[in-house]
């Protein structure tokens, strides 16, 4: 049996709001398997976020078990979940995020100098991110001076530089033309295939369902469905 | 990470070169306040030492007690051999005996009457003692004629001279009280005119030979007031305390005409005013700190808020929120030092200006009776640039502290969220 990377049990999360709370999340069970390629969807509202949130270790369940590359989510404390972020769990977002002071090299080099990785090596993973999603010729370049694709792409070599077992992608396509959707979705496939690096996307573009593996549904905070693609 | 996060302050201008703009204002204002603070005090000590109070005075027990109104008649007399005594016994401090005493001139016309009379006032120093005249600046001071060099010469204030339309070497006529109450009056010739840049002695005063003054009030050997100058001509309250302790358990009893030391401090609320500039000085470094701090505070706030996508992205990337807040501090201490070394800088150029040209507060003073100097200079002191700089850094490093508490009021999901907005 393939080893989960992620095991959630009767997930809930309850936002409080004036009305006694709002349940994002309810009763949800999911397994997420190493070098999954997979979609969370659903309509806005529905959790998607808030469950990425939970598994990227941003935010804490109001109620179940999760556990996510074999650390109880809510027994980590700050400095535990900051390095359990740090060292395996990369993050791709809607508007890239890029810091617009500093180069596309730069950008990219964040997270080793978080890690304190030293100079040489992180040279070297630095330009080999940039291989693989091909914008080594764009790494001088500030985010204000690449196109929406190329700055995602930045993006999801920021995401990969430190060689992640797992990847959180929220809406990673939502700004991005239809040829370049396909590209992003294409590069970050061949990653997944390349390196076994499991991505879980949150969207609703129905161009990355369609390159999902499995996809799970959510409605209200609930499991709605939960497809795997045979074949994929 | 930290060429990392210079590189990001050097390229993002809102935070680097507004905030160093600010804080190069307020430390070129501060410094510069306080280097001219500073200076008037100096020149507030220096002048009264010249012609008030000395670094220290030695008066009668009576004089002491009224010593604003200068009664010579409760000055010394015959004291010669007490003044010798008490230059063995502070070898280290150079003194000079002094009186001062008021009369009223007479101008008479060319047949010798009387054509017109005014109060002046008058100062005698020992002539022969060249030390004597350098220490009231006569020769700066000077403007027409000389330095008294016979008996029964005197120096008129320039203002009083050319209001009285006199002429050097022509003859006047003090008329006073000797040091018994008896009617004095004595003819003098006027040898030079001078102006010390202090309003209140140049509106009518006239500086005599000592033994003129004593011969024409009935002094003999005596003074009003012995001065006292410590070696180096810097006042220093310690040393002159210690001195004025000594003296006066050695020499000082009830008897009004006991000999009785007073430091500078001790007179014409010299003390007050100094410990009044000090505390004057520290307000302004808090004030500064304060302005500035708020300042940098609100700059940095409205930076922390257009940045919480970046410190969502990074506590995203597994930064600490601790550690993020200590990056904060480096940059507002990094802006502080810079802010700081060009505003010191440049102050200290304009410092350097005014500690050349200095200001000319005549039109201020000339209707006081201040002991302050016409052109105030600016003191250039290492120590002052340092007063200036220290607000400076810490008001960067407050204003980062009170912008960065954000981060830990808020929750890093929701800072996470605030990437997408």
């Amino acid at each position: 049996m393939t080893e989960s990377l992620v095991k959630i049990r009767n997930l809930s999360k309850l936002y409080p709001t004036g009305g006694g709370g709002f349940l994002a999340l309810s009763e949800l069970d999911l397994d997420i398997p190493k070098g999954a390629f997979m979609g969370l969807v659903g309509p806005s509202g529905s959790g998607k976020t808030t469950l990425l949130n939970i598994i990227g270790t941003l935010d804490n369940q109001t109620g179940g078990e999760i556990e996510v590359l074999g650390h109880k989510v809510d027994t980590l404390d700050a400095k535990q979940s900051a390095a359990l972020r740090a060292q395996k769990i990369g993050f791709i977002f809607q508007s890239y995020n890029l810091l617009p002071v500093y180069t596309v090299y730069e950008n990219v080099e964040l997270p080793l100098l978080l890690l304190k990785m030293p100079r040489a090596e992180r040279h070297e993973a630095v330009m080999q991110a940039l291989k693989w999603v091909g914008i080594t010729d764009k790494r001088k370049s500030r985010p204000n001076q690449l196109s929406g694709g190329e700055g995602q792409r930045v993006s999801i070599a920021r995401a990969m530089v430190k060689r992640p077992l797992l990847v959180l992608a929220d809406e990673p396509t939502a700004n991005l033309d239809t040829e370049n959707s396909y590209n992003i979705l294409d590069t970050m496939l061949q990653i997944n295939k390349d390196t076994g690096t499991t991505f879980i996307f949150a969207t609703h573009d129905q161009k990355v369902i369609d390159y999902m593996q499995r996809v799970v549904t959510l409605i209200d905070g609930k499991k709605a469905k939960d497809d795997l693609k045979t074949g994929s | 990470m930290f060429l990392f996060v210079l590189k990001g302050l050097l390229r993002d201008r809102s935070r680097s070169f507004f905030p160093v703009l600010i804080v190069t204002a307020g430390v070129l204002v501060t410094v510069f306040l306080i280097a001219f603070m500073s200076g008037y005090m100096e020149s507030m000590v220096r002048q009264n030492a010249r012609f008030d109070t000395g670094h220290l005075k030695i008066v009668t027990n009576a004089y002491a007690e009224k010593l604003s109104q200068k009664p010579y008649d409760l000055g010394f007399i015959e004291t010669e051999a007490e003044f010798q005594q008490w230059q063995e016994d502070f070898p280290s401090i150079r003194w000079t005996p002094r009186i001062y005493f008021g009369a009223l001139m007479d101008v008479p016309d060319a047949e010798g009457n009387t054509l017109e009379q005014g109060d002046v006032f008058g100062m005698a120093i020992d002539f022969s003692d060249p030390s004597a005249v350098s220490d009231i600046h006569l020769s700066e001071a000077l403007v027409q004629g000389r330095i008294p060099e016979a008996a029964g010469e005197i120096l008129l204030s320039e203002e009083l001279f050319s209001k009285l339309q006199l002429e050097l070497d022509s003859t006047v006529t003090l008329l006073g009280s000797t040091l018994y109450g008896a009617m004095s009056f004595r003819n003098y010739i006027i040898s030079g005119t001078v102006s010390f840049g202090v309003h209140a002695l140049d509106r009518g005063g006239i500086v005599t030979d000592i033994e003129d003054a004593r011969a024409f009030l009935d002094m003999p050997g005596g003074a009003s007031e012995y001065f006292g100058f410590l070696p180096l001509g810097v006042y220093d309250d310690d040393a002159v305390q210690e001195i004025k302790q000594e003296f006066n358990a050695k020499y000082n009893d009830e008897d009004d005409f006991s000999p009785q030391m007073l430091a500078l401090t001790d007179q014409n609320d010299m003390g007050f005013m100094l410990r009044y500039m000090g505390f004057a000085l520290g307000l302004i470094t808090v004030v500064f700190i304060l302005i500035i701090g708020i300042v940098l505070w609100n700059a940095g706030l409205l930076n922390s808020i257009r940045r919480y996508g970046e410190f969502g992205l990074r506590l995203a990337m597994g930064e600490r929120k601790h550690h993020l807040y200590n990056w904060l501090i480096v940059e507002g201490l990094a802006i502080g030092v810079l802010g700081s070394l060009i505003g010191a800088a440049l102050g200290m150029g304009v410092i350097q200006y005014f500690h050349v040209h200095g200001f000319d507060f005549g039109v201020f003073t000339k209707d006081t009776s201040m002991m302050v100097e016409n052109i105030i200079y600016t003191n250039l002191e290492l120590k002052n640039l340092l007063l200036g700089i220290i607000p400076g850094l810490v008001s960067t490093v407050l204003g980062a502290m009170l912008a960065g508490i954000g981060i830990f009021h808020r929750n890093t999901a929701k800072l996470f969220k605030e990437l997408e907005t």
